[in-house]
């Protein structure tokens, strides 16, 4: 697929992500636009993935990390047809399969529950190692917040997928500055991110996360070093899309009222694709 | 003089472990062992030298020892992750929580040198409060076998179970106490003697100490039935009721706190369906002194002869 196919499919999942957390009164919209880029090129353009036979063996593995922005997730699930597309609008409603957090047992598709942050790196070092050992050449992507790299287990994580030689892990930094309460900067600044990576050993690659030819590049397995595990630290913005959310600190969980929804969508509908 | 079990061979629960981990490695590559270092006191030298790479060692680091575990089995692997039990259950807790038992992945936590084992190292290293802090979580079995004999039945069955599942063994020599064909079946507890009197029920390494006791309380008079209930989540409430209608007291007997173990959820089924006397025995909530594991099981009133007599001052209550 094509970069401007994949910028049509990001902005119909932006749209729906606007409208899904309009309606529920609830989301982590900042940080949904800000990942669905990337969400995007993996699903549409790089991963391979059997909705019909969501636990194929041989599927390529994603795990949402920052599983807060799980309704992203969602959408995209429903648009490559592993849930109805009806089901979004159960988002958070009484027995919902979709809850606030993604949930591998409620919604085929889903690899692992994530929620508590620093959790879906050691598990896809633990997929990279059983394709390894199985011969297969499935490969493992997940995706970790900025702020989110601030919790220890991910860096017990970075240390072991080096020693393992996991060139077939990707790990992707959605880097777009602000955690929940503050700007990383302000909190517990780790950027830069690549030469802390570099210095665990591991193959580092800079991009702008919205740019979708420079994704699509990223995660191509041309690109892949033998033996190093690689990290693509993604220049994101929270709230991309929409210029009043777009990195401003306060849109992490805000809901947008009826004035502020119009507006976004109008944006949204708007945007040069 | 002497009870029978006083005098029988100890074993170590570790080999037994290791020796059917390797078997069932031997016969079925998809199982494979984590380990955070501890090679050593795990006793996975000897597997590490047959199945090199299926040996992961991920260093120090049970966080992501237990994320790793359940990446293992979304691979389709069969992942024994070993460690210290201390370590395993309360570094690595939210991962057992959420990456395990909630995702409902295909993990094996086998927490080693469970209990008082490192008894002199201090209360760092005692793993009194896993049966606690795991059987509040849901779909994960915790169990602790007995003896040597039970810990491969156990490990035998978790290899073919499709789930998680928590696995708590000693270091502590005990004898074989269940029968030598014994087949575990999960939330089945073993009546190991009859008995009309009162019920004394345990696991762990403390199942040895409860047999003794039923011998000295027999050269008493007294009738006591021992049950062996290594699993702690799902309960044989079954059993425990039996034991309630059938003998009216319950003793209950742990290498852990008093606080949420075997004895509080045993109580828990008692209260809320017959009520009868009951005394819990274990670590009465408090940092365990320095001594070996031995000495501070006795020190905690859980020798064979203060478990008998408490057994006794029990029965007192009685109507």
């Amino acid at each position: 697929m094509l970069p401007f196919e994949l910028r049509k499919i990001a902005n119909t999942i932006r749209k729906r992500d606007l409208l899904a957390v309009y309606e529920a009164g609830a989301g982590h919209i900042g940080g949904e636009m800000s990942v669905i880029d990337l969400l995007t090129t993996l699903y549409f353009h790089t991963m391979s993935v059997f909705p019909d036979e969501p636990n194929h063996p041989n599927r390529d593995r994603f795990i949402l990390s920052k599983g807060h922005t799980a309704l992203a997730l969602y959408i995209i699930l429903s648009e490559k047809g592993f849930i109805p597309k009806e089901e979004i609008s159960t988002f958070l409603q009484p027995f919902s399969k979709l809850n606030g957090h993604p949930n591998r047992v409620k919604v085929a598709g889903v690899e692992t529950n994530t929620g508590p942050l620093g959790h879906g790196l050691p598990i896809a070092v633990g997929m990279a190692l059983a394709a390894k050992l199985n011969g297969d050449s499935w490969r493992t992507f997940v995706i970790t917040g900025d702020g989110e790299m601030q919790e220890g287990s991910n860096w017990e994580a970075i240390m072991a997928a080096a020693q393992f030689k996991l060139d077939n892990l990707t790990l992707i930094i959605d880097h777009n500055r602000l955690q929940q309460g503050d700007r990383v900067a302000d909190t517990n600044n780790l950027a830069p991110f690549a030469p802390k990576l570099e210095a665990f050993g591991w193959d580092v690659e800079e991009i702008d996360g919205h740019d979708m030819q420079q994704i699509c590049t990223a995660l191509s397995p041309e690109k892949i070093s033998p033996n190093k595990p690689k990290c693509i630290v993604a220049h994101t913005n929270k709230g991309q899309g929409i210029s009043f959310m777009s990195d401003n600190v306060s849109w992490h969980h805000r809901v947008p009222n009826k004035e502020q929804y119009l507006k976004g969508m109008a944006e949204l509908e708007r945007a040069v694709l | 003089m002497k009870t029978r079990f006083e005098t029988c061979k100890l074993h170590d629960c570790r080999d037994a472990f290791v020796m059917t981990l390797e078997e069932l490695a031997e016969t079925d590559n998809k199982v494979v062992a984590v380990c955070n270092d501890s090679v050593g006191s795990t006793k996975l030298g000897d597997f590490k030298s047959k199945f090199p790479e299926r040996l992961i060692n991920v260093g120090i680091a049970e966080q992501n020892m237990v994320g790793v575990g359940a990446g293992l089995a979304n691979g389709g692997k069969i992942p024994f992750v070993c460690g210290a039990a201390p370590f395993l259950t309360g570094r690595a807790l939210e991962q057992i929580k959420a990456d395990v038992a909630y995702s409902e992945a295909n993990v094996k936590l086998v927490g080693v040198s469970a209990g008082l084992a490192y008894g002199e190292l201090g209360a760092t290293h005692h793993s009194i409060e896993d049966f606690a802090w795991i059987r509040a979580l849901p779909n994960i079995p915790v169990i602790a076998p007995a003896d040597r004999i039970e810990t491969i039945a156990v490990i035998k069955w978790a290899k073919d179970y499709d789930g998680p599942c928590f696995l708590r063994l000693s270091r502590v020599g005990v004898p074989d106490l269940l029968p030598a064909k014994h087949i575990f079946k999960l939330g089945k507890a073993n009546r190991l003697r009859e008995g009309e009197n009162v019920t004394i029920i345990s696991n762990g390494v403390l199942t040895h100490r409860t047999m003794i006791a039923a011998d000295i309380l027999a050269s008493r008079g007294i009738s006591c039935r021992v049950v062996n209930m290594a699993c702690v989540r799902p309960l044989d409430a079954k059993e425990i009721l039996a034991a309630a209608s059938e003998t009216g007291a319950i003793l209950t007997c742990e290498e852990h706190t008093t606080f949420g173990g075997l004895g509080s959820a045993i109580a828990e089924v008692v209260v809320d369906n017959h009520p009868v006397p009951m005394k819990r025995l274990g670590v009465p909530g408090v940092f365990a002194p320095t001594g070996s594991a031995n000495f501070l099981l006795d020190e905690f009133g859980m020798s064979p002869e203060s478990i008998a007599n408490s057994a006794q001052i029990l029965m007192r209550r009685k109507e």
